[in-house]
């Protein structure tokens, strides 16, 4: 019996809409939370040929959630290992492996080659690029995006149909908006957002049922609400995006944030002179590094403690991991205060650093 | 005139609430948002899109009542 029997009897597919599977070509962005449930579906289904690029290695707190990949996947490239899955899963189809990062020079090319971009990256940096690319290339997105238990799905650049950018006309500008790495995601969530972009593709390829253009889908996993806002075509922000199309292999990327946050380990810094090392941990946190002079201003009195940056210094923040000092730099370069950076050390790392090289520390107290 | 007013993602953690009901007697959207960010001052930095009964809508269109959801964009994947 046929692999695909169980979708050559529905009457609404047939052999007829099967051969428009097996014909069509996929571009998945990202083999991550929603790209490992798009690849999965759109593999099973027998989707003729699927690309996948990502430049991402798996890790252990990958597995959780991006379920194409196991203990044995650790550390390869997420391209590369969910291809391998993929093979095994239906070889009858072509799969291929991009293993480097979508960028404004390869773009454009690679979209011209695929029929449907699926897009499952986690920074607006790629996915403007991703809908910019689209739109230059006329190729249909089928668009998810996910925050710790709520997902949004929608299909870009479909028959004249709005754009992302109709819906969100620029990156966002203010307070950044975090990703899945630095905020938690329920599990399940890019399963059932990755499933319903899935369904999209397939719809779009078989030209049934009514494709979510113009629509952008909410779904609220924690309440399991659904809700669907109405998306109008936007022809300014459109004809924007093609007014620069022939500088758009010029432009670079910076991915994960909207303003680049610049670290520097301990040791790089520690001897610097002309710098100020603020400890941005609430008060109550310990270890102290009491062994370095260091500025104490908590992030969330941050804004309001501004007097006690010297903008003469470089300034040098730490938390307990990193991950508030980056955000933290953030904030300080909106304002419009520079020659900020990150330590990516914790702060118990900072004092044992300083402890073991006390006498060639020149910050040292 | 009686809205709902419906808060998603990181705008439901500044309001600390997904939904709430309330009378106003404004007649524009940026009035509505102009109450909102007295009440909820973090939401002025946060970036969203405004729908009335499913649709977008700028700050200068007239609130006709029922509706309304704050959208931010979610990077996520």
């Amino acid at each position: 019996m046929s692999r695909y029997n169980r979708h050559i009897i529905l009457s609404e597919i047939g052999q007829v809409g099967q051969d428009k599977i097996s014909n069509t070509k996929i571009l998945v962005i990202g083999a991550g939370g929603l790209g490992c449930p798009v690849l999965q579906y759109l593999t099973a289904a027998g989707v003729g040929t699927i690309g996948i690029i990502d430049f991402d290695v798996v890790e252990l707190s990958n597995l959780q959630r991006q379920v194409l990949f196991g203990k044995s996947s650790l550390g390869k490239n997420k391209a590369v290992a969910a291809k391998a899955r993929l093979k095994d899963l239906n070889d009858d189809i072509s799969i291929i492996a991009y293993p480097e990062q979508l960028n404004y020079r390869n773009a454009i090319e690679l979209f011209l080659q695929y029929d449907i971009i699926v897009d499952g990256s986690d920074n607006f940096e790629t996915r403007y690029l991703v809908n910019d690319a689209c739109i230059i290339t006329n190729k249909p997105l089928v668009f998810g995006a996910i925050y710790k238990f709520e997902g949004q799905v929608s299909v870009f650049n479909y028959k004249n149909g709005p754009s992302y950018r109709c819906l969100f006309p620029n990156p966002p500008q203010k307070d950044a908006v975090p990703n899945c790495s630095e905020i938690g995601v329920l599990g399940v969530l890019p399963g059932i957002i990755g499933s319903i972009q899935a369904n999209e593709v397939l719809k779009i390829i078989l030209g049934i049922g009514n494709v979510l253009s113009g629509k952008l889908l909410c779904y609220n996993a924690l309440t399991s609400q659904i809700s669907t806002l109405k998306i109008k075509r936007n022809e300014t922000v459109i004809q924007l995006v093609l007014d620069k199309e022939h500088s758009f292999e010029k432009k670079q990327i910076n991915i994960g944030c909207e303003i680049e946050v610049i670290e520097v380990s301990i040791s790089e810094i520690v001897s610097e002179k002309n710098i100020q090392f603020i400890d941005i941990r609430e008060s109550h946190e310990q270890p102290k590094v009491d062994n370095l002079n260091v500025t104490y201003i908590p992030l969330s009195e941050l804004e309001t403690s501004l007097h006690k940056i010297d903008l003469s210094k470089k300034k040098a923040l730490f938390c307990k991991s990193g991950m508030r000092s980056k955000h933290a730099v953030k904030v300080l370069q909106g304002l419009n205060i520079n020659n900020c950076f990150s330590i990516p050390q914790g702060a118990s790392e900072i004092k044992n650093y300083i402890k073991t090289h006390n006498k060639t520390v020149s910050n040292a107290k | 005139m009686h809205i709902t007013i419906k808060y998603f993602g990181q705008i439901a953690e500044v309001t600390n609430t997904e939904e709430e009901s309330l009378e106003f007697s404004g007649s524009l959207i940026s009035e509505l948002l102009e109450t909102l960010n007295t009440k909820y001052s973090a939401l002025k930095n946060k970036d969203f899109q405004v729908a009335q009964n499913q649709e977008l809508v700028s700050g200068k269109t007239e609130l006709t009542g029922g509706d309304i959801a704050l959208l931010p964009p979610f990077a996520g994947g």
